[in-house]
């Protein structure tokens, strides 16, 4: 019980922070991926930002776990690249699509119906890809750090120096 | 920045970097790390389980994330509904709720006619994005947020390749060069 308020505190949390930033809304996220406007890459890169000081170093301390998925570099490559292609065609992404309703995009609705029904089609297909597509190069759960043989601070200081790069320029270009 | 007559918006730097250390209390708290597109498995699951119940049952898929007879209500189906909640409070107390089939971008594009073209680009965009969701094992909330917050491999990568596949989407339905 306490799980499920904490889930809905704090989805209630993000929702909140994801419409005041405007990322939720279809034509943030076409201009994002027309590279005209990029609301939604300047929140998506600050939370992550943020959330890699703190997780690395809430892990450090001892005080969290971290929760890894799999690298299965052809499974993520092929599955994130037909993401993509249905993203671009939605405009909206599975986390957002329900606080796009919230904030009255009702054509949100049918890109969710479309989201469940392609869940279904998923686990209709699964059978067919668990021993090969998704299984091939399986690195398993891996961090860049551990990639690169490297002190993940190391990672991290580049990887904010990069992001406030990238904020600097978008800023520069008034994207 | 433009944020002309955009009533009750915040920064997106400052949203985001909020929305951050939301997620990074969430793991302190509950050892939870964000996460949207398993609940659409579980939801499809429950659904299709009313009209077809042996089908789900003998499904190796859902049986993964359902169990027979179990609820679908979890720490991140909840998650998923209180990202509706929140955002209807930002909007409704800010002015900026508004009831919208088609959006702005796409009536430029496509005509203040085209409600059917966009439902239906909507549900098929919907559809491709969870197949692919699902079989990169995530989306932009697993993989794009929790997992490049880690700096697991696999969420870099598939973060890059959802920009990969919507930039070449949009282009093809946009035109390139941007302002048209």
């Amino acid at each position: 019980m306490r799980l499920l308020i904490g889930g809905l505190v704090t989805g209630i949390a993000f929702g909140f922070l994801l419409q005041k930033g405007r990322v939720l809304r279809y034509d943030k996220q076409l201009a994002a991926l027309r590279l005209q406007d990029m609301t939604i890459v300047k929140f998506m890169f600050s939370s992550v930002l943020v959330g890699m000081v703190g997780i690395h170093l809430l892990n450090d301390m001892g005080l969290i776990a971290m929760s890894l998925k799999a690298t299965q570099v052809w499974a993520n490559i092929v599955g994130g690249l037909i993401f993509g292609v249905g993203w671009g065609l939605v405009g909206y992404c599975p986390g957002t699509s329900l606080g796009a309703v919230g904030e009255g995009r009702i054509d949100a609705l049918s890109g969710i119906a479309g989201m469940l029904f392609g869940a279904a089609v998923f686990a209709e297909v699964y059978p067919r890809l668990q021993n090969n597509l998704l299984v091939w190069a399986d690195y398993g759960k891996i961090t860049l750090p551990q990639l690169l043989g490297v002190n993940h601070w190391l990672v991290v200081a580049v990887m904010v120096v990069l992001g406030v790069l990238m904020f600097r320029w978008f800023e520069k270009k008034g994207l | 920045m433009k944020q002309i007559n955009d009533p009750g918006s915040w920064n997106p730097y400052l949203a985001g970097a909020l929305s951050g250390l939301v997620a990074v209390a969430s793991v302190l708290f509950t050892g939870r790390y964000f996460g949207a597109s398993t609940s659409f498995v579980r939801s499809a699951g429950m659904l299709e389980r009313l009209i077809l119940p042996e089908r789900v049952a003998a499904n190796i898929y859902f049986s993964k994330y359902l169990q027979p007879g179990g609820s679908v209500f979890d720490w991140q189906w909840m998650f998923v509904v209180g990202i509706l909640i929140g955002a209807l409070l930002a909007a409704t107390t800010s002015g900026s709720f508004r009831v919208q089939a088609i959006p702005d971008m796409w009536q430029q594009r496509f005509g203040r006619r085209s409600g059917l073209k966009r439902v239906l680009t909507a549900f098929a965009g919907g559809t491709i994005l969870m197949f692919g969701a699902r079989m990169a094992d995530g989306c932009p909330s697993g993989h794009g947020l929790s997992g490049v917050m880690q700096l697991a491999v696999s969420g870099l990568l598939a973060l890059v390749c959802f920009f990969a596949g919507g930039l070449l989407v949009a282009r093809l339905l946009y035109g390139r060069g941007g302002q048209q």
